[in-house]
């Protein structure tokens, strides 16, 4: 650092003064350009300093002269979000289910508010594609236990199924036939291959045969004569390829034996109405309902 | 700038290049450059060229340009707010941006093109850069005077006087430059509406930002910084150097012919001496500082001005002209070897990038020709894949986009091809019901989505899953869409 000033001959430039073994810095200077936003950008951040959040304190922080905070910004952009919002939502409240199915406009903020809705609240049970799994009802093909159409659909999430949250829950009761003493195993069985036979699935026509008679007099009453169930009492159809529990025979059998009763609640006492219709609008596209 | 005390009918004048090679030091301080006014035909070409980009620049937004009902009439906007791009007769939605950038590699190669030919062609005449410091500097010397009374008010202690006339031009720039940055924001928007909400301070902040960032982006680039962004901060000039070879043809000093240089007195003769008379008109002209008599220079942006500056002497001395020429080095060569120097514009190199730029416009064209007003996108639903219905039918759910391109309603009939036994339903449509062929109708410009419901029986699957095509065609029309997706099932 010290004596003459050092110019590197091939560049013409000064040096710094450093040496390492003849080896010398080039002392190159920055652009002024450069050098003047590097001030700028300075100065611009004392004003920043002075404009926003910025020096942490102990139990708190310098709240800046803007008093800017970006939690409130989202609350204000949340709340910006739900006013925009609020025109659909009070159209969904007046609005029957036959008027959003119509209203393209409608329709689409309910799929998307239903889809979302049923994120959070029935892909529990459900799945995330409402495909259901054993004991929970798939809700994209079209056996409907408690009815498909929208009116049913929107019962059916209010008030539940067999839940003691709503007095109005759907109820029923699939004896447990076996357990009970109506039914001996070899009459269960003979059920069993009658049900599987309906939809070409039996193998035993003799065991068919008398279940047949079994069923005629034990089962018509909620599942019908021609075992195509009924929704009233949400009774499923027996004459068809989909199963809630299993179509095998070992599952039917233990069915039989054992009887059913699958719970839901009542949503009614956790969500608004307006949410519930489009849970209702949603669920029914999937399948397009009944 | 004094005269030289010789008697010529050429000014002498008693400069060096400021950004002459040896003048430069990193250290040393920014000496500010006052080009003298020069006449010619480059010039002229200058000021046309000003006066052509600035116009189209100014006023491309006011241009109308009828769509019919529903539409903006503007023939060339940029609508962030409806993501459309209009220009003329075309109309561009967000997914076809490649057009948008086939014209920016159509740009890139074209300059390419250009600079092999003519060296830094652009950086000399269209670069905005060149423009706006031309039109800034015209400013400039009309508040100010010629050069030398420049630098005399450099120079001037403070007064009334040159303080009158720095607010002056100031004050002209920061019109010239709010101009710029307010043109800008005019390509974005209705023009005549926002220009309205402008005046009476109704615009949007980001249209005052924007014009705020131009206006002070123009007045520094153009007034104060000038050659210095093309020196220091352009990449261009770094990268020009590839696109060049020995036939580009570039203002060049033909040293051949005008050294040794000289002071000349009039009726001198020209005997055992060159054609260059040294009276440095071609370095005050020069708004990059630099002295063209050195050679190719990074610093030189080809405005080709000591052309014309040297043309002007040469005739006024009885010369001819073209001692500074647009010349190339063969040339220089051949010229030298007593053959024709000629210009060479079709060589290899221009080729290809000529050849490839057509390439690019031809495909550009061709596919914006081409290009369909209708079209569909096919989602099919992740979860879940399939569903098996109580007839033993499998069920699958698809996504279904139509992008309805056109200015008019549609309607559009649904097919599926592939799939025996199919039906399609649109959900949301249950009074029609499940159909082989549904049906429905689109607005104007817009893309509508639905969900779509395919049935099929069990028989109908091969295996896990069939390729089928969803087909849309319009009705009373041969307009026609087509995606391919697959159908999946439970398999066997």
């Amino acid at each position: 650092m010290v004596g003459k000033s050092h110019v590197d001959e091939v560049s013409g430039t000064e040096t710094t003064g450093h040496e390492w073994d003849g080896i010398r810095e080039l002392d190159t200077p920055l652009p002024r350009w450069w050098l003047y936003i590097f001030y700028a950008t300075i100065i611009w951040s004392f004003g920043y300093f002075i404009a926003y959040p910025a020096i942490p304190m102990v139990s708190s922080y310098s709240k800046g002269m803007l008093n800017y905070s970006s939690r409130r910004e989202v609350a204000e952009q949340m709340a910006s979000a739900k006013a925009s919002q609020q025109v659909y939502l009070d159209r969904l409240a007046t609005a029957s289910l036959e008027d959003i199915r119509t209203d393209p406009d409608l329709l689409a903020f309910a799929l998307a508010g239903g889809r979302a809705a049923f994120n959070v609240n029935c892909t529990q049970c459900h799945g995330a594609g409402a495909q259901g799994v054993r004991g929970y009802p798939n809700l994209n093909d079209d056996e409907w236990l408690w009815g498909g159409t929208p009116t049913a659909i929107q019962f059916t999430i209010t008030h539940g199924i067999r839940n003691d949250q709503s007095d109005e829950t759907r109820v029923s009761a699939m004896p447990a036939f076996l357990k009970d003493g109506t039914l001996d195993a070899a009459a269960v069985n003979d059920v069993a291959e009658y049900v599987l036979s309906l939809s070409a699935a039996g193998t035993d026509r003799e065991a068919a045969q008398r279940g047949k008679k079994i069923f005629a007099d034990t089962c018509t009453d909620c599942h019908g004569v021609t075992a195509a169930g009924n929704s009233e009492v949400g009774a499923p159809a027996l004459n068809n390829a989909i199963w809630l529990y299993g179509g095998d025979k070992k599952t039917v059998v233990e069915t039989i034996s054992y009887g059913r009763g699958g719970v839901m609640p009542a949503w009614g006492r956790i969500l608004d109405k307006v949410t519930i219709k489009k849970l209702t609008v949603y669920i029914h596209s999937l399948g397009g309902g009944k | 700038m004094g005269e030289s005390g010789l008697r010529s009918d050429v000014e002498k004048v008693d400069v060096v290049a400021v950004n002459k090679k040896e003048n430069r030091a990193l250290y040393k301080k920014r000496v500010k450059i006052h080009p003298k006014r020069v006449n010619g035909m480059y010039r002229s070409l200058k000021w046309w060229m000003i006066v052509v980009l600035l116009g189209i620049y100014y006023v491309t937004p006011w241009i109308r340009w009828d769509r019919g009902p529903g539409a903006p009439d503007q023939a060339v906007l940029i609508d962030f707010v409806t993501q459309r791009f209009y220009f003329f007769l075309v109309e561009i939605w967000p997914q076809e941006i490649y057009y948008v950038a086939g014209l920016l590699i159509m740009a890139g190669i074209g300059l390419f093109f250009i600079t092999s030919l003519f060296g830094r062609a652009w950086c000399g005449y269209a670069c905005p850069q060149t423009v706006w410091t031309d039109l800034f500097i015209a400013v400039e010397r009309w508040v100010e005077g010629n050069r030398a009374a420049r630098f005399h008010l450099d120079s001037a202690p403070l007064s009334v006087g040159k303080v009158a006339k720095r607010i002056t031009k100031y004050l002209i720039w920061l019109l010239i430059s709010i101009g710029t940055g307010g043109a800008w924001v005019f390509y974005f928007a209705d023009a005549p509406t926002l220009a309205r909400e402008l005046v009476t301070l109704q615009a949007s902040t980001v249209a005052y930002g924007t014009i705020a960032v131009l206006t002070f982006t123009t007045f520094a680039l153009g007034g104060l910084m000038r050659e210095q962004v093309c020196t220091y901060m352009c990449p261009w000039p770094r990268i020009q150097g590839a696109m060049m070879d020995e036939e580009s043809a570039i203002v060049t000093y033909r040293a051949d012919r005008g050294e040794p240089r000289g002071a000349y007195r009039r009726g001198e003769s020209w005997e055992g001496r060159g054609d260059c008379i040294d009276c440095n008109q071609c370095v005050v002209v020069c708004p990059t500082g630099i002295d063209i008599r050195d050679g190719q220079q990074l610093e030189c942006i080809t405005c080709a001005l000591c052309i014309d500056a040297c043309n002007g002497v040469m005739s006024k001395i009885g010369r001819p002209e073209g001692l500074i020429a647009y010349a190339s080095l063969a040339g220089e060569q051949r010229r030298a070897d007593g053959e024709a120097a000629g210009i060479r514009l079709f060589r290899l190199r221009s080729l290809i990038y000529l050849a490839a730029w057509a390439s690019v416009g031809v495909l550009m064209l061709y596919s914006l020709v081409n290009r369909s007003d209708l079209d569909i996108n096919v989602l099919h639903d992740r979860n879940p894949l399939y569903t098996e219905l109580s007839d033993g039918r499998i069920r699958n759910g698809f996504t279904f986009k139509i992008l309805n391109k056109a200015a008019s309603q549609r309607t559009l009939i649904l097919s599926v091809q592939g799939l025996p036994g199919a039906r399609l339903k649109v959900v949301g449509s249950e009074d029609v019901g499940e159909s082989v062929t549904p049906y429905f109708t689109v607005k104007p410009d817009r893309v509508h989505s639905f969900r779509l419901l395919v049935s099929a029986p069990h028989s109908a699957l091969p295996g896990e899953s069939i390729d089928v095509r969803f087909i849309l065609n319009e009705v009373n029309s041969t307009s026609r869409a087509y995606y391919d997706s697959i159908f999946r099932g439970p398999g066997k």
